[in-house]
């Protein structure tokens, strides 16, 4: 079990009463906890926020960017990369909209 | 999870008609407390979020509203009202999602719509992709329409302009089982079974945009189709290169040419209370989709789609190219019927007197999609 920090923007806070994060408690499902298993462990806790981040077939939505500290996970292994104890995750909207 | 509205006039003060205006930025109203004398503007609700589909639903102790909105980051949300706007409540696990297995996710509700008079708690969606799903619970839960799901034409139906929806459900008032969907761009499909079983239904429309004008048995584009408020049997429908009407509940179809060269538009209203009365809003060509030569006008049948006369009164004839889209226009339900149509450059025009005369309600607003209203006092 590992403990990470995910920091909600501002547009999504409603959604969280109002916090600039959460704190979940995520299981691996393999020999590493991965931003998937963050994402998976916060629609457990948090369903709304979650599938604002991914649709309901688990991939990212298009405009949504998440970093783990300050990486986005885009340019790592996406929903698999790693995620160490301490580490945090941001949820953020891409600079993009009409 | 329920969010109050950031506007506080929704509690300010009694309601007796409401018209819900979906926008590209966010859910609109305009709030009538005099028998639709005059409208309060309050909103936007959701701002930012693609409003295509508003819901009015009626049939229980007091009116329930229901929004499917879309945000670009964030994804789509349908959400639901029972105090008229003030707070609106989204399902924690969402009430409309596409099911496991499905490979597909939601990408944009297009249509809400209430079930049959006597089972309140039945609310149909169309969505895109093209799927149609049905509420037993007043809306709190959705499932999936497994039978137009698994159609054999699905996997080969072609996306229309605005994507591949399901933006008409029609439930025929005296038989349930009875459905009616429209799809752009695959047609019109029926169930008489519930939705267990779908027949395409477009016999007699031509597909100007295809070589030779073919008859299809499916992918047409079709607009929108509203039902005639006297015989249950007679449709109107607005489609992408012509107006047709059918006397046998959708079966086959029949060319309107009531308006010469008025073949392309969006809408198409049934008056609510008077047989044979129904509205179009044509806009001029598939290529410049405005009202033609400037000039804003609303065209109203008497006699079941024969003759068609254009209403002016009180819209602009001068300098208007304006665009109404599919569910930008309705009615209220009323006798003398208000109508009401947003158009995509942020006006909203109201008549309540069967269409003879309209005015103004709101302009400068964000471009309409969507526009539902009714009596709720």
């Amino acid at each position: 079990m590992t403990e990470v920090r995910v920091r909600v923007p501002t547009a999504l806070r409603d959604l969280v009463a109002g916090s600039q994060s959460v704190v979940v408690d995520s299981n691996s499902s393999g020999d590493k906890v991965t931003v998937g298993d963050v994402l998976d462990a916060l629609a457990v806790v948090h369903p709304a926020l979650e599938r604002r981040v991914r649709d309901e077939m688990g991939r990212p939505r298009v405009h949504v960017n998440l970093f783990v500290g300050a990486d986005n996970v885009r340019d790592l292994d996406g929903l698999a990369t790693a995620i160490g104890p301490g580490a945090e995750l941001s949820i953020i909207p891409a600079v993009s909209g009409g | 999870m329920t969010t109050a509205s950031p506007e506080s006039d929704y509690r300010r003060r009694s309601v007796d008609t409401l018209v819900l205006v979906g926008t590209t930025k966010g859910l609109f109203a305009l709030r009538s407390d005099d028998g639709r004398e005059q409208f309060e503007l309050v909103g936007p609700s959701f701002a930012g979020e693609e409003v295509y589909a508003t819901c009015i639903d009626t049939r229980g102790s007091g009116a329930r509203l229901f929004t499917g909105s879309v945000s670009n980051h964030w994804g789509p949300v349908l959400r639901r009202s029972d105090d008229l706007g003030a707070s609106w409540t989204e399902d924690e696990r969402a009430a409309l999602t596409f099911p496991a297995g499905s490979d597909t996710s939601l990408a944009r509700i297009w249509q809400l719509t209430p079930g049959p008079a006597d089972q309140p708690e039945v609310v149909y969606a169309g969505v895109e992709p093209a799927a149609l799903f049905r509420s037993h619970d007043g809306g709190a839960t959705f499932e999936l329409v497994r039978g137009l799901w698994d159609h054999p034409h699905r996997p080969k139906w072609q996306p229309g302009g605005g994507g591949l929806c399901l933006h008409t459900v029609l439930v025929h008032p005296d038989d349930p089982e009875r459905l009616l969907i429209a799809i752009s761009a695959a047609g019109v499909y029926l169930s008489d079974d519930g939705g267990e079983s779908w027949t395409a239904s477009n016999t007699g429309i031509l597909v100007p945009f295809e070589p030779g004008s073919p008859e299809l048995e499916f992918g047409q584009c079709v607009h929108k189709v509203a039902r005639d408020a006297g015989d249950p049997e007679s449709l109107y429908l607005q489609h992408h290169g012509g107006i047709y009407r059918s006397d046998n509940g959708g079966r086959a179809w029949t060319a309107m040419t009531g308006i010469a060269g008025m073949d392309f538009g969006f809408p198409v209203v049934a008056h609510p209370t008077r047989p044979g009365t129904a509205y179009l809003l044509p806009l001029e060509s598939d290529e410049y989709r405005c009202t033609p030569d400037g000039h804003c006008t609303v065209w109203r049948t008497v006699d079941g789609g024969t003759s068609w006369e254009p209403l002016t009164k009180g819209l602009p004839q001068r300098d208007a190219h304006v665009t109404v889209l599919r569910d930008a226009f309705t009615t209220d339900g009323l006798d003398p019927a208000g109508l009401y149509f947003g158009t995509r450059t942020g006006e909203v025009y109201g008549s309540i007197d069967d269409g003879d005369s309209w005015q103004l309600l709101a302009d400068h607003l964000p471009p309409v999609v969507s526009v539902r209203a009714a009596p709720v006092g």
